[in-house]
This record gives structure tokens, C-alpha cells and sequence, in this order.
């Protein structure tokens, strides 16, 4: 376990070099000069003539473009360390600052969408397992693979004309409460309990065949004991590598949840930033969601490698 | 495959195992057609094709010009899918749309393949430091959930519709790598590969005769399978307006066209999400149907 932990942790240094070098290349790979962007977006144009020739060195200095590319990927990668990620293009605050103003939205997003998935999701697929090859079986797996097919954006618009402007029980749009939050989450988690149904199905299908369940079922134990204590636990265990795969595709729908609802979040703030390319706001939200990515699975890996101990890591 | 009558003589034993390979696919063949959620997601994604190709017979509208007097009509004999704000045909625009959204995920896709199928011929074939310097390369990208990859392509390409499709592609190399290195690393074990290069038959030879049709069924199962995701991923990217521009009848822009009267005129965003959904199940069933018949043991 120790020696297991301790690869794993070291194969993340690399895979994060290569996420910091992804996002630092991006100011160097657009078509055109950053600076001149810059200027254009905050001069305005007009005024620029006899400004600009200063104006222009002095930026261009500012956001180091005058150093060799190795020595401002190493500055950035630097900063980025400390949580500096320069300035927006477009309000010109600390890209920081807006980033953990938001971020505990993004957050509550994906985990109450999280446990949105993983207990529908769940209950669909030992539902479906328990009565494997009938009609709810079948059922359920049409709607988990109808589920997959679902665009998030589509669904989360069926939902606010159902329950916002139909019923109006509850919110559309907005970030404040636990009530914005429903909708959202609700979108978020049914997209992602296709998916977490069909797992679940099929290793509580593989864990009813096991021996330790026949043998708790020839004794005499009762069904529901057989299940909730026997089968349950032991096929509760991939749900852990569900949150692991999950959560990218959770990130990925906040983008795209965020910005039906109208709701304030990590995703939001990017897709924003790349419309109005402002590209200091656009690598920091992207290195701040993968390496959150990197670490929710690397907590996964280890996490797994402990519940599970008939798995040898070598 | 058939075996040409004229074709010049050829060992026995080489054209008894052409047609005993072209009896397999023809049992495949068969398997496939008795699969009811594939036969199910084949006709319906066939449907759809024929739609785009057929557009201009189906509706007499224009899925551009705008036309005021009709606008905001609901679903009726007259627009069986209403109009939408500008009174334009929502029938009209989604049936055109497909000739957007199909392209652009079929596009995807195959960017997607024939890259990664490269990556993962050298990498698997060569190995080394050739297959540690791409496999690096393929962790970091799997580091990025697909759709951050995307956006990253986006933000350095600039947002349209082409640009959506070289991000989609982009952003699902790194699964069809892993599958076709994989493929290619058990291929490479077959004696015949040995008795091949001992042979004296170059590389690039042995890649494309002896390995390729190894790795072509998996890769065949991954680019169905992920057809769906492109396709998604595509209509989301332009919901979010970082793909097709207005007035362009991409179904995801569409959707996001929708957005402003969602509780006066539903069947604006409804009827592209329906399309979006319908094409992705159909393409999903297709796709499992495939892997069921041609590799059931792959997970993708």
C-alpha cells in the first residue's frame, strides 16, 4: 500500500507538469499578438497613437514576453504554484480572485449532482439486478441508455419548463440557496446516473454469483440480509471508481449546466473567458479544473487501493 | 470478401482461409442483423442520413430567410414542428441541422481515429522511447476531461464550427491510442509478424498488412461508440456559442436560440434536443450492437 502510494503520488508530478505546460502555451499558440489584444480591449483604439509605442513595451514587459520561453514557462508555472495567475485581460483583477469566488458554487454543483447519481443511479441498478432479465431489467436499462443520450443542456430546459415556469415550485435561474441548487444538480446527476445504473448493474450481478452469497443464502439467511449485508456492501465498492470516472464528466456538464441555469461557477467563468478572450482567466480556470481533476482521482486511486485489500498494488 | 475467379494462382491454402474469413463476416453479418437494438439504432441513424442528404425534398421552407408574419406558431399541419421567433420552419431547420450536426461528429471522429490509430501504431509497434514519449503525451491529455481539452483547442483556435470539430477530434485521441496500442502490442506477439520481418519485409509493410486488421475492428466498435459523444459534445460546444454562429441551424445552437422564450414557446429548443437525443441514442445502439457482435469482451 505504502509503495503503491507513493508511485501513484509520484505519477501525478509529471502528468501536472504537462497540464501547467498545456495551459501556459495557450497565450503562445493564438494566431496574433497578446499584447496588441490587450490594448485593443482596453484602449478602444481610438487614442492609441502616440500611447501606444510606450504603452506596448511597457505590457509587453509587464507579462514578461521579453524573456525566453523556458525561463516565462518557468515564472508561470511558479506563480501558478502560488496561486498567481495574473490578471484578467477584461477587469484586470487577479484571476484568483474571481476563481474562489466561484469555486464553492462548482463545487456544491458537482457533489450534490454527485449524490444525486450515485443514489438514483445506484437504486436503478440493483433494482435491475435483483430482477435480472425481466421486463424492469430491460426497462431500466432502456432509460440509463436513453440517459446517455441526453444533452444536458436539453434536459436542464426541460426541467426549468417543468418545474420553473410550469409548476413554479421551484427557481430557474440564479446561485443563492439551496433551492437554485436543485434543478441544476438534478440535470447534472440524471445525465450522470445513466452511466453509474449500468455499473452498479452489472457488479451486483457479478457479486450475486458469488460464493459467499450462495453460502449466506444456504444457511438460511433471509433475502433482504442476504442483499443489504452480503451483496450490497461488497458491490458498493466500484462506486468509488464511479466518483473518479464521474467527476470529469460532472466537470465537464457544470460547464454547460452553469451556463442553462445561469448559475455562477468555475465553467461559466471559462466559457465566458474564452468568448471575450481574456486569456489569463481562461488558463487559470482550465489549470484549476484539471488539477482538481487530477487530485479527485488520485484521492480515488489511493482510496481504492484501501477498501479493496485483496487488490495487491505492486 | 469475395475471391475475383481470374485472380492468378494462388496457394490453396491462402484462398481457403480468404473465404473462411469471408464466412465470418458474413456470420457477423448475421449476428448483428438478429441484434433488435443495433438493427433499431442502424435504421434509425440511416433515417437520419438520408434526411440530410434529402432535405430540400422534404420541406418547401427556408431554413435561413426569416419571415416574420409566421413567427411563433406552434406545432400544427401547417410547421409540424412550429416556427421559431423569426418564422422560421423548425421542421425545416432541423432536418437541414442534420447536415450540420452528422458532419461535423462523423469529422470529429474521424480525426479522432486516424490520428489516434497512428499514435498507436508507432507507439505500440516501435516501443520504447517512441511509445514513453507518446503514452506521456496521451496521460496528460486523459489528465483533461474531454470537453476542458475541447476548450482549450477553442480558446487558442477562436470559436466556429470547424474549429468545434478539430477540438471534438482532438480531445478524444487519447482513447483510440490506448485501444490501438494495446491491439497492437498482443498483434505483435503472432508468429506471423516474426516470420514476417525475419523475412526481410519492411515495417511500414507489416503495419498496414499484418497488424492493421487487427486493430481495425476495435477501432471500428470506439469510433461508433464515440460518434456519440462527438456529436454531443459539438452541439454543446455551440450551445455554449463557441461553434456554429447564428443563424446557422446547428441543432445546439438552435437549443440555445430556444433559451429566451422557453416558457411561451417550448418547441423552439424542444424539437433540436429531441434530434440531438434521438441521433445519439440511435448512434449508442448501433454502437453496442457492434461491440456485442464484432468484440464483446471490449470496453470502450
Amino acid at each position: 500500500m505504502g509503495q503503491y502510494a507513493r508511485n501513484r503520488l509520484l505519477l501525478t508530478i509529471p502528468v501536472l507538469i504537462g497540464v501547467s505546460l498545456l495551459t501556459f502555451s495557450i497565450l503562445h499558440l493564438i494566431p496574433g499578438d497578446p499584447v496588441q489584444m490587450l490594448l485593443g480591449d482596453m484602449g478602444g483604439g481610438s487614442a492609441a497613437g502616440d500611447l501606444s509605442e510606450d504603452a506596448y513595451n511597457n505590457l509587453r514587459e509587464q507579462l514578461g514576453l521579453d524573456d525566453p520561453i523556458p525561463v516565462q514557462y518557468l515564472n508561470y508555472a511558479a506563480n501558478a504554484a502560488r496561486g498567481d495567475f495574473g490578471r484578467s485581460f477584461q477587469t484586470n483583477r487577479p484571476v484568483r480572485d474571481s476563481i474562489v469566488e466561484v469555486l464553492p458554487y462548482t463545487f456544491q454543483l458537482t457533489v450534490v449532482g454527485l449524490g444525486f447519481a450515485i443514489v438514483l443511479g445506484g437504486g436503478l441498478g440493483i433494482i435491475a439486478a435483483l430482477r435480472h432479465n425481466t421486463w424492469v431489467d430491460r426497462l431500466t436499462m432502456m432509460v440509463s441508455l436513453g440517459g446517455l443520450a441526453m444533452p444536458s443542456f436539453w434536459l436542464g430546459f426541460v426541467l426549468i419548463q417543468v418545474f420553473a415556469l410550469r409548476l413554479q415550485v421551484l427557481p430557474s435561474t440564479g446561485s443563492e440557496g439551496i433551492a437554485t441548487l436543485i434543478l441544476p444538480a438534478a440535470t447534472l446527476g440524471l445525465v450522470a446516473s445513466g452511466v453509474v445504473a449500468r455499473l452498479v448493474r452489472s457488479t451486483m450481478l457479478e457479486v450475486l454469483r458469488q460464493e459467499y452469497v450462495v453460502t449466506a443464502r444456504a444457511k438460511g439467511l433471509g433475502e433482504r440480509v442476504v442483499i443489504l449485508r452480503h451483496a450490497l456492501r461488497n458491490a458498493l465498492i466500484p462506486v468509488v471508481t464511479i466518483v473518479g470516472l464521474q467527476f470529469g464528466a460532472l466537470l465537464a456538464g457544470a460547464v454547460i449546466v452553469e451556463t442553462v441555469f445561469a448559475r455562477r461557477g468555475l465553467g461559466r467563468l471559462a466559457v465566458e473567458a474564452i468568448l471575450r478572450r481574456d486569456f489569463p482567466m481562461v488558463q487559470g480556470t482550465i489549470l484549476v479544473a484539471a488539477v482538481g481533476y487530477v487530485i479527485v482521482n488520485l484521492i480515488v486511486d489511493l482510496s481504492y487501493a484501501w477498501l479493496d485489500p485483496r487488490i495487491k498494488y505492486g | 470478401m469475395a475471391v475475383s475467379q481470374g485472380a492468378p494462382a494462388q496457394p490453396l491454402l491462402l484462398r481457403a482461409e480468404a473465404g473462411a474469413s469471408g464466412d465470418r463476416r458474413l456470420q457477423a453479418l448475421h449476428r448483428l442483423l438478429r441484434h433488435r437494438g443495433a438493427v433499431i439504432g442502424f435504421v434509425l441513424l440511416l433515417v437520419m442520413i438520408l434526411a440530410a442528404l434529402t432535405a430540400p425534398l422534404l420541406t418547401g421552407y427556408d431554413p435561413i430567410k426569416i419571415n416574420p408574419p409566421v413567427r411563433n406558431q406552434a406545432p400544427g399541419g401547417e410547421h409540424w414542428f412550429g416556427t421559431d421567433q423569426f418564422g422560421r420552419d423548425i421542421f425545416t431547420r432541423v432536418v437541414y441541422g442534420a447536415r450540420i450536426s452528422l458532419p461535423v461528429g462523423f469529422i470529429a471522429v474521424g480525426i479522432a481515429a486516424v490520428v489516434g490509430l497512428a499514435l498507436g501504431l508507432l507507439a505500440g509497434y516501435y516501443g520504447k522511447l517512441l511509445d514513453a514519449a507518446i503514452m506521456r503525451v496521451i496521460d496528460v491529455m486523459l489528465a483533461f476531461p474531454g470537453i476542458l481539452l475541447a476548450l482549450v483547442v477553442v480558446a487558442i483556435l477562436g470559436p466556429s464550427l470547424v474549429n468545434v470539430m478539430i477540438a471534438v477530434g482532438i480531445s478524444e485521441i487519447p482513447r483510440y491510442t490506448r485501444l490501438v496500442r494495446g491491439s497492437v502490442l498482443s498483434a505483435k506477439e503472432n508468429l506471423y509478424v516474426d516470420a514476417a520481418r525475419v523475412t526481410g519485409v519492411r515495417d511500414l509493410a507489416i503495419l498496414a498488412r499484418h497488424i492493421l486488421p487487427n486493430v481495425i475492428g476495435p477501432i471500428v466498435v470506439l469510433a461508433t461508440l464515440s460518434l456519440g459523444t462527438a456529436i454531443l459534445a459539438a452541439a454543446g460546444l455551440s450551445f455554449l456559442g463557441l461553434g456554429a454562429q447564428p443563424p446557422n441551424p446547428e441543432w445546439g445552437a438552435m437549443l440555445a436560440d430556444g433559451r429566451q422564450s422557453l416558457g411561451s414557446q417550448w418547441w423552439i429548443s424542444t424539437m433540436p434536443g429531441l434530434a440531438i437525443a434521438i441521433t445519439v441514442l440511435a448512434v449508442n445502439m448501433a454502437g453496442d450492437g457492434l461491440r456485442d457482435v464484432l468484440d464483446p469482451r471490449l470496453r470502450v
